[in-house]
């Protein structure tokens, strides 16, 4: 018998409802699945340090860590409703804490057939960096399958732009010719 | 009254005759040694402890030394004393509100406000990042609306970046309104012979311009990052602390109205504070040890000691360095040389020592010099926060808990707001002392 497919989803907030709305028909059948989710470390770390330009002030709140804290609440809670909108009570929770790119990397290192990402970025201007830098790094290097897919409504293919007119591209250090009338 | 219109020391000039025992050369750098390790001890914290205890000892230190006379040293204190009143009550201020709601309500409503929206939310933010900086101090904004926006993003499911950096931004670049703002705005208040409502109504437009400026750079640059909407925004209802609001409302209008009859504004905080003190006490919303705590004695002891080192470094030298680097008059060149120097020594040092170093040269300059140095060093720490040195040591202790400072995304962040902030605050100015003269 075949090993059953092992695949992870990567659950971003913001994006991952639709992530699961696209990739849950696009499943292998009998997959085993894991939603993934990682707290970025940089956030609370800008925050943290916003407080240590007030030097002394409050210093009990900020020994406390009251952001990682929060932090790690909401991603629980974020994977228990993916996992439930996914239909899939027995998906395995991975719940991780640092460089988010590193991160999901390090989860589908050994042992996944393939990775779920949804699309990042603006979606607004479609081009070389519509894609964000974190799925990029992902993109480049995750060593299985990456399964992107649109978390909103997908582009059309008219919003592939017309290539120019042959006879509007004018040859360098020319003026382009009046347009014919 | 509590206005001092003539800081001490900014009629002597660099003081060669003062000292004591001690050499110049080595009095001076004795001086500027204890300024280091005063602002790196209060940043890094060894083994948690406050930030007074190298600080109150090293002005110690130079006054038994004789590097600062203890008559200067006097002056000194007698000056910064009423502003370490004025900051005290504030801070209790904020922190009374806290403790009746204020705060969460804040993120209830802005959650609601939005509706699951990230750009919607984020101009919420934008809008009660700047008021509660404004009225309350940047102190409230980092300390207390920071998590609650960061806990308030985390429920909505989005993503947090964002919101959690318009803080932090707004926390510095919206201090510039009035001198409640920031504790560098009443350093410089006292120091400025400006009347409080006079402050307001001439930083306004400079306020509006920061702010506008970090909503065109923050909505740009997280473009990628606000994205998705929240579905269903979890219900919760949080009584809105009406009271809580009144008074700070009350507060506001008592910091203009006593400023008219010329009666100090740090009454009219200290009223405030008294007012939501009182019946927090009786209901024991809070007890008097919280009280106590809240107004951050050891700070308190950590701003007088510094001002103490500061003063023992400008005396020796570095003052009149700095008065040459202070251009006199208001033209629009002057104001933004001025800013930006003041950007600049509280990205390098902090921003504490900054204005401490740079007031007694711009306030022979005039006030809209005092204004144009809290422009600089009001916004300019939205690089380094802490000032360089100080930020390269935080970075480890960070590190040390598992979290990391974002260095090349905060500075390019920093790189892309400070010098159109800087600008924008700087010319807004200068058409401000022109309107409102």
């Amino acid at each position: 018998m075949m090993p059953s497919v092992r695949v992870v989803i990567w659950v971003v907030e913001g994006t991952w409802q639709g992530c699961l709305d696209a990739a849950g028909p696009s499943l292998p059948s009998g997959a085993r699945v894991a939603l993934l989710h990682v707290t970025p470390s940089d956030v609370t770390g800008a925050a943290e340090a916003a407080s240590a330009g007030l030097l002394g002030r409050f210093p009990g709140r900020r020994a406390s860590r009251p952001f990682q804290a929060v932090a790690h609440q909401a991603g629980a809670e974020l994977l228990a409703a993916a996992a439930a909108r996914l239909g899939r009570p027995d998906a395995e929770l991975l719940e991780r804490e640092g460089r988010v790119e590193l991160e999901v990397i390090r989860a589908v290192a050994e042992n996944v057939d393939l990775l779920v990402a949804a699309r990042d970025g603006d979606h607004s201007r479609l081009g070389p960096h519509s894609l964000g830098p974190t799925t990029r790094f992902v993109v480049d290097h995750a060593p299985c399958a990456v399964l992107l897919v649109w978390p909103d409504e997908p582009p059309g293919i008219e919003s592939i732009p017309p290539p120019p007119p042959a006879h509007l591209a004018p040859p360098p250090g020319h003026h382009s010719p009046p347009p014919p009338a | 009254m509590m206005v001092d219109r003539h800081p001490p020391g900014h009629r002597m000039g660099p003081a060669r005759k003062l000292g004591g025992t001690v050499p110049g050369p080595i009095a001076e750098t004795l001086a500027a040694l204890l300024l280091v390790a005063t602002l790196v001890s209060a940043v890094v914290r060894p083994w948690g402890l406050p930030e007074a205890l190298i600080a109150v000892p090293a002005a110690g230190l130079l006054l038994v030394l004789g590097v600062l006379p203890l008559s200067q040293a006097g002056t000194e204190a007698t000056s910064l004393g009423p502003t370490i009143g004025f900051l005290a009550a504030i801070l209790v201020l904020a922190n009374l509100c806290d403790r009746y709601g204020l705060f969460e309500a804040a993120g209830t409503w802005m959650a609601s406000g939005s509706r699951g929206r990230p750009v919607t939310l984020l101009a919420l933010v934008f809008a009660v990042a700047s008021t509660v900086t404004a009225v309350l101090s940047l102190d409230a904004t980092v300390v207390l609306l920071t998590p609650v926006v960061f806990a308030t993003v985390a429920r909505l499911r989005l993503r947090s970046k964002p919101h959690v950096y318009a803080c932090t931004h707004l926390a510095n670049s919206a201090s510039l309104l009035l001198p409640v703002s920031n504790l560098t705005n009443l350093l410089a208040f006292s120091a400025s012979g400006l009347s409080f409502a006079r402050f307001g109504a001439v930083m306004a437009l400079p306020w509006l311009a920061a702010i506008a400026v970090e909503w065109l750079v923050l909505r740009r640059f997280f473009s990628g990052e606000l994205i998705g909407r929240a579905e269903s925004i979890p219900p919760r209802r949080q009584p809105v602390p009406v009271f809580a609001c009144v008074v700070v409302g009350l507060t506001l209008v008592g910091f203009f109205v006593t400023s008219l009859v010329h009666i100090a504004p740090a009454f009219a905080a200290l009223g405030g504070a008294v007012t939501l003190g009182v019946p927090a006490l009786a209901s024991r919303r809070a007890a008097l040890r919280d009280i106590g705590l809240a107004l951050e004695v050891p700070f308190l002891a950590f701003v007088l000691a510094l001002g103490i080192v500061v003063k023992a470094v400008s005396v020796h030298g570095l003052g009149s360095l700095v008065t040459h680097l202070v251009p006199a008059g208001t033209s629009l060149g002057s104001l933004l040389l001025i800013a930006a120097v003041a950007a600049v020594l509280a990205n390098l040092i902090n921003n504490l020592p900054a204005v401490l170093l740079l007031l007694p040269a711009a306030s022979i300059a005039g006030p809209g010099a005092v204004l144009a140095v809290l422009i600089g060093v009001n916004t300019g720490p939205n690089l380094t926060y802490v000032g360089s040195l100080a930020t390269l040591l935080w970075r480890r202790v960070l590190r040390q808990r598992g979290e990391e400072l974002p260095v090349s995304e905060f500075m390019r962040l920093g790189a892309l707001t400070v010098p159109p902030v800087l600008v924008a605050a700087t010319v807004a100015l200068w058409i401000s002392l022109r309107a409102v003269g």
